[in-house]
């Protein structure tokens, strides 16, 4: 089997899964109860956060754990729009964002908000220059994600940091989810970032549990109302066995992150550098500084990316049509839209993606799958005349 | 820089005639209790200055722990060499470059107790200043005042190198100064109260209250991981815990209100006056200082003070509270001691205690009760552990979490 459908989500690790296992059976008190049960949980809970902010760099107390990806980026957003309404009622986004980022603004127009999506460029990058057009006395948030999930564009996030840095009233939140662990960001949040989301399962953690990084001193309302966990902030017991597997994975995931990272730029090079080669492919992910390492999107023209998909299933091989979110609605990939990449091409558009465990080797036997599978579909789409 | 000894100069030594010895093992014993697990470190406690034989043990985890014992004044890392002008002046130069910062003005200081050396101390201040200028750029000398003492001392055996002066904790070796025993609560006051009682050379038992299950573990674990952080001021620390809810319980059933909170302490006076009897104490140590909450008033000092005739010392008596604080900072204590777990001091407490109470009302008042089968009853309840420097009693699940993570 060759697995590369890790940004849709990852193999749990079996040593973090012992993690898991192991605190559920042992530390299965509720890390708020008074007794001893509840204060073991309590402690190994305040390990992991104390783990996992030495690892991102941040402190302790602005970690906050969420069920995933999707809430930390709802609360990101509508936290901020909602506790800072009064002031203003603006708020930007990119028009490339993951469905959890793009709903939540959608759902917040529907409430009266108004919402600017930047536009991007052909490599699915957002422009400074059109974020400084946005901007105005009204805006409370800029969203922009790290690490595009559909082509792995690396947005300039430095850029659009500095340029906040002359608007400290607007919350900055950056979905992380894709760019973790990649040698991008994976602990230097610039320090004008005020808000990060984090998702365990992109990195060989338990699902149902991530982050959201707030910064110290940035107000934003809590979704959940309840006990009180999460200094208030995000009620819910906690699910101790998942964070505790969080921070171990995190450790590992980061432990060589650099080698790591350069593997799996390897691994698409040598794709990219064969299909390259091959009349009727167009690339969206070129190797390049711009581009996350294991993302690799591109387009067999004329051939639908869920034939592709599923041929390659056929022998093996797991890849995605872009989003995995969206790859099961029949709607054309949002980022290449987005990028006026024509249906046509968009719809033949499929994702590569890597993590750490993939091998030159399985590089090799996609290549010789996929050139059996090109030849067999050059015939009926003419390629190459 | 690879040290091979730590050069220890004696604090206020000089002034103590005969009991210079006593000062020395002491002080000895001391660095040898907090140095416990680098058991390839020699301590050779001499009649001038202690050396310190690192044997590979490194320096900077040495010195975390060395620079809080009391009754040192200075210390010096060093390097011992060969007497060859090469190595002297290899030396010199690696030193230099792990100490020297741009900016800094720096001499050279030889002392020379092998007279039989070929160069004499000018000699030598001359020829390794000359030697350092030839290697490194933007060195300036200056002799009344420098940043830097690069001293050599040539002696018998070999050369010793070193270029850091460094300032110890000061104060007096503890042991010197006598036993006591303190009363230690878990709040801000009574581990600063303690640092300074260890400072004069005291030898303290903690006596610490505690009353399950009014108040949780975590309290007493609290108290006793405060004591492992005093710890790191004297080696080890002996920490007696001391069952006092029956007391409290008889007290609130039969004393009115508004003394609860001075007999209680009465109480707690009179079970650490007993316990630094049987240990050989000469006096009791508390946190208390004056005003600051109505067991504090003078009168009630008073009252209180009334079941003994031990010396009760108070180091902090007469520091504000913020002055308290800054020193709970310093000595390592204060974040733990802001821990909110409820203490034995505030579970009975009275809504109005009496700021003003009156020794015979307190005595009058007591008569109700059988204190000496209270008292014996606590005292037969105790537990004493000894606590070494940084041991941990509240995160002690920390090791396993990490194995987890």
């Amino acid at each position: 089997m060759i697995y590369f459908d890790n940004s849709a989500t990852t193999k749990i690790d079996p040593t973090v899964l012992t993690t898991y296992d192991q605190v559920a059976r042992e530390i299965w008190g509720n890390p708020s109860s008074l007794h001893r049960l509840g204060d073991r949980a309590a402690q190994l809970l305040a390990s992991s956060r104390e783990q996992l902010a030495d690892l991102l760099g941040t402190k302790p107390s602005e970690l906050f754990f969420t069920s995933g990806g999707t809430e930390a980026n709802n609360w990101a957003i509508k936290g901020t729009a909602w506790q800072k309404q009064t002031f203003g009622q603006h708020l930007i986004t990119s028009s490339v964002e993951h469905a959890s980022v793009a709903n939540a603004f959608t759902a917040l127009e529907n409430q009266g908000f108004r919402v600017t999506r930047l536009p991007v460029d052909k490599a699915g990058r957002v422009n400074v220059n059109d974020l400084r057009a946005a901007l105005d006395s009204d805006t409370t948030l800029v969203s922009v994600m790290g690490v595009n999930n559909e082509i792995g564009t690396i947005q300039p996030i430095e850029d659009i940091s500095d340029l906040l840095a002359n608007y400290p009233t607007v919350n900055f939140h950056v979905d992380n989810v894709q760019a973790i662990g990649k040698n991008i960001w994976s602990r230097v949040f610039t320090p004008r970032v005020d808000l990060v989301s984090l998702s365990a399962h992109k990195f060989h953690a338990p699902r149902g549990t991530g982050i959201l990084y707030k910064k110290a001193g940035k107000m934003i309302l809590p979704l959940h109302d309840g006990g009180g966990q999460e200094q208030g902030l995000r009620s819910g017991t906690e699910n101790l066995p998942a964070i505790a597997g969080m921070a171990k994975a995190l450790r590992l995931l980061l432990t060589d992150e650099v080698e790591k990272a350069d593997r799996e730029a390897a691994i698409k090079r040598k794709i990219v550098d064969y299909l390259q080669a091959k009349p009727g492919i167009e690339i969206f992910s070129p190797v390049s500084l711009n581009f996350a390492p294991h993302i690799l999107c591109f387009a067999l023209t004329g051939i639908r990316g869920e034939t592709l998909v599923h041929t390659l299933e056929e022998y093996d091989i797991y890849t995605s049509t872009t989003s995995a979110c969206a790859s099961t609605r029949s709607a054309t990939a949002s980022t290449l839209s987005a990028m006026q990449i024509t249906d046509r091409v968009a719809t033949s558009a499929i994702r590569l993606s890597f993590d750490e465990t993939n091998t030159m080797a399985e590089a090799e036997e996609f290549i010789r799958v996929f050139e059996e599978i090109y030849q067999h579909f050059a015939p009926i789409n003419h390629l190459g005349e | 820089m690879k040290y091979t000894e730590i050069m220890v100069r004696y604090g206020e030594l000089s002034t103590k005639g005969k009991n210079r010895k006593d000062f020395i093992g002491r002080l000895a014993g001391n660095v040898t209790k907090v140095l416990r697990d680098f058991p390839e470190v020699e301590i050779r406690p001499k009649h001038d200055r202690m050396h310190i034989i690192l044997n590979g043990a490194p320096f900077a985890d040495v010195d975390q722990r060395l620079k809080k014992v009391f009754g040192i004044q200075t210390y010096s890392p060093t390097i011992k060499i060969k007497k060859t002008l090469t190595m002297i002046e290899e030396t010199a130069l690696a030193l230099m470059k792990a100490t020297f910062k741009p900016g800094m003005t720096f001499k050279v200081n030889t002392r020379r107790s092998d007279h039989n050396f070929a160069y004499d101390t000018n000699e030598l201040n001359q020829m390794i200043g000359d030697y350092l200028f030839g290697q490194m750029d933007n060195l300036k000398v200056e002799m009344k005042q420098p940043d830097l003492v690069l001293r050599i001392e040539v002696r018998q055996d070999a050369a010793y190198l070193s270029s850091q002066l460094l300032r110890g904790a000061g104060g007096m070796p503890v042991g010197t100064g006598g036993r006591a025993v303190m009363m230690l609560s878990g709040g801000i006051d009574s581990p600063v109260a303690s640092y300074l009682a260890l400072k004069r050379g005291v030898e303290i038992d903690m006596v610490h209250f505690y009353s399950p299950p009014y108040t949780t573990e975590k309290a007493l674990n609290k108290a006793k991981e405060l004591t492992g952080i005093l710890a790191n001021y004297a080696g080890r620390i002996n920490f007696i815990a001391v069952p006092f809810a029956e007391i409290q319980e008889t007290i609130k059933a039969k004393i009115p209100e508004g003394y609860l909170m001075t007999i209680q302490r009465r109480f707690m006076l009179r079970l650490a006056d007993q316990l630094r009897a049987k240990r050989g104490g000469l006096a009791i140590f508390n946190g208390e200082s004056v005003g600051q909450v109505a067991s504090q008033t003078l009168e009630s000092m008073a009252a209180i003070n009334d079941v003994t005739t031990t010396p009760v010392l108070r180091p902090v008596a007469t520091m504000d509270k913020t002055e308290i604080i800054a020193l709970a900072e310093k000595i390592g204590t204060f974040d733990l001691s802001i821990q909110p777990f409820e203490d034995c001091c505030t579970i009975f407490a009275p809504p109005r205690p009496k700021t003003k109470p009156k020794v015979d009302k307190a005595r009058e008042y007591e008569a109700r009760l059988d204190t000496s089968a209270l008292i014996d009853r606590a005292l037969a309840g105790i537990e004493i552990t000894p606590i070494y420097p940084n041991d941990q009693f509240l995160a002690d699940k920390a090791q396993e979490d990490a194995a987890l993570l």
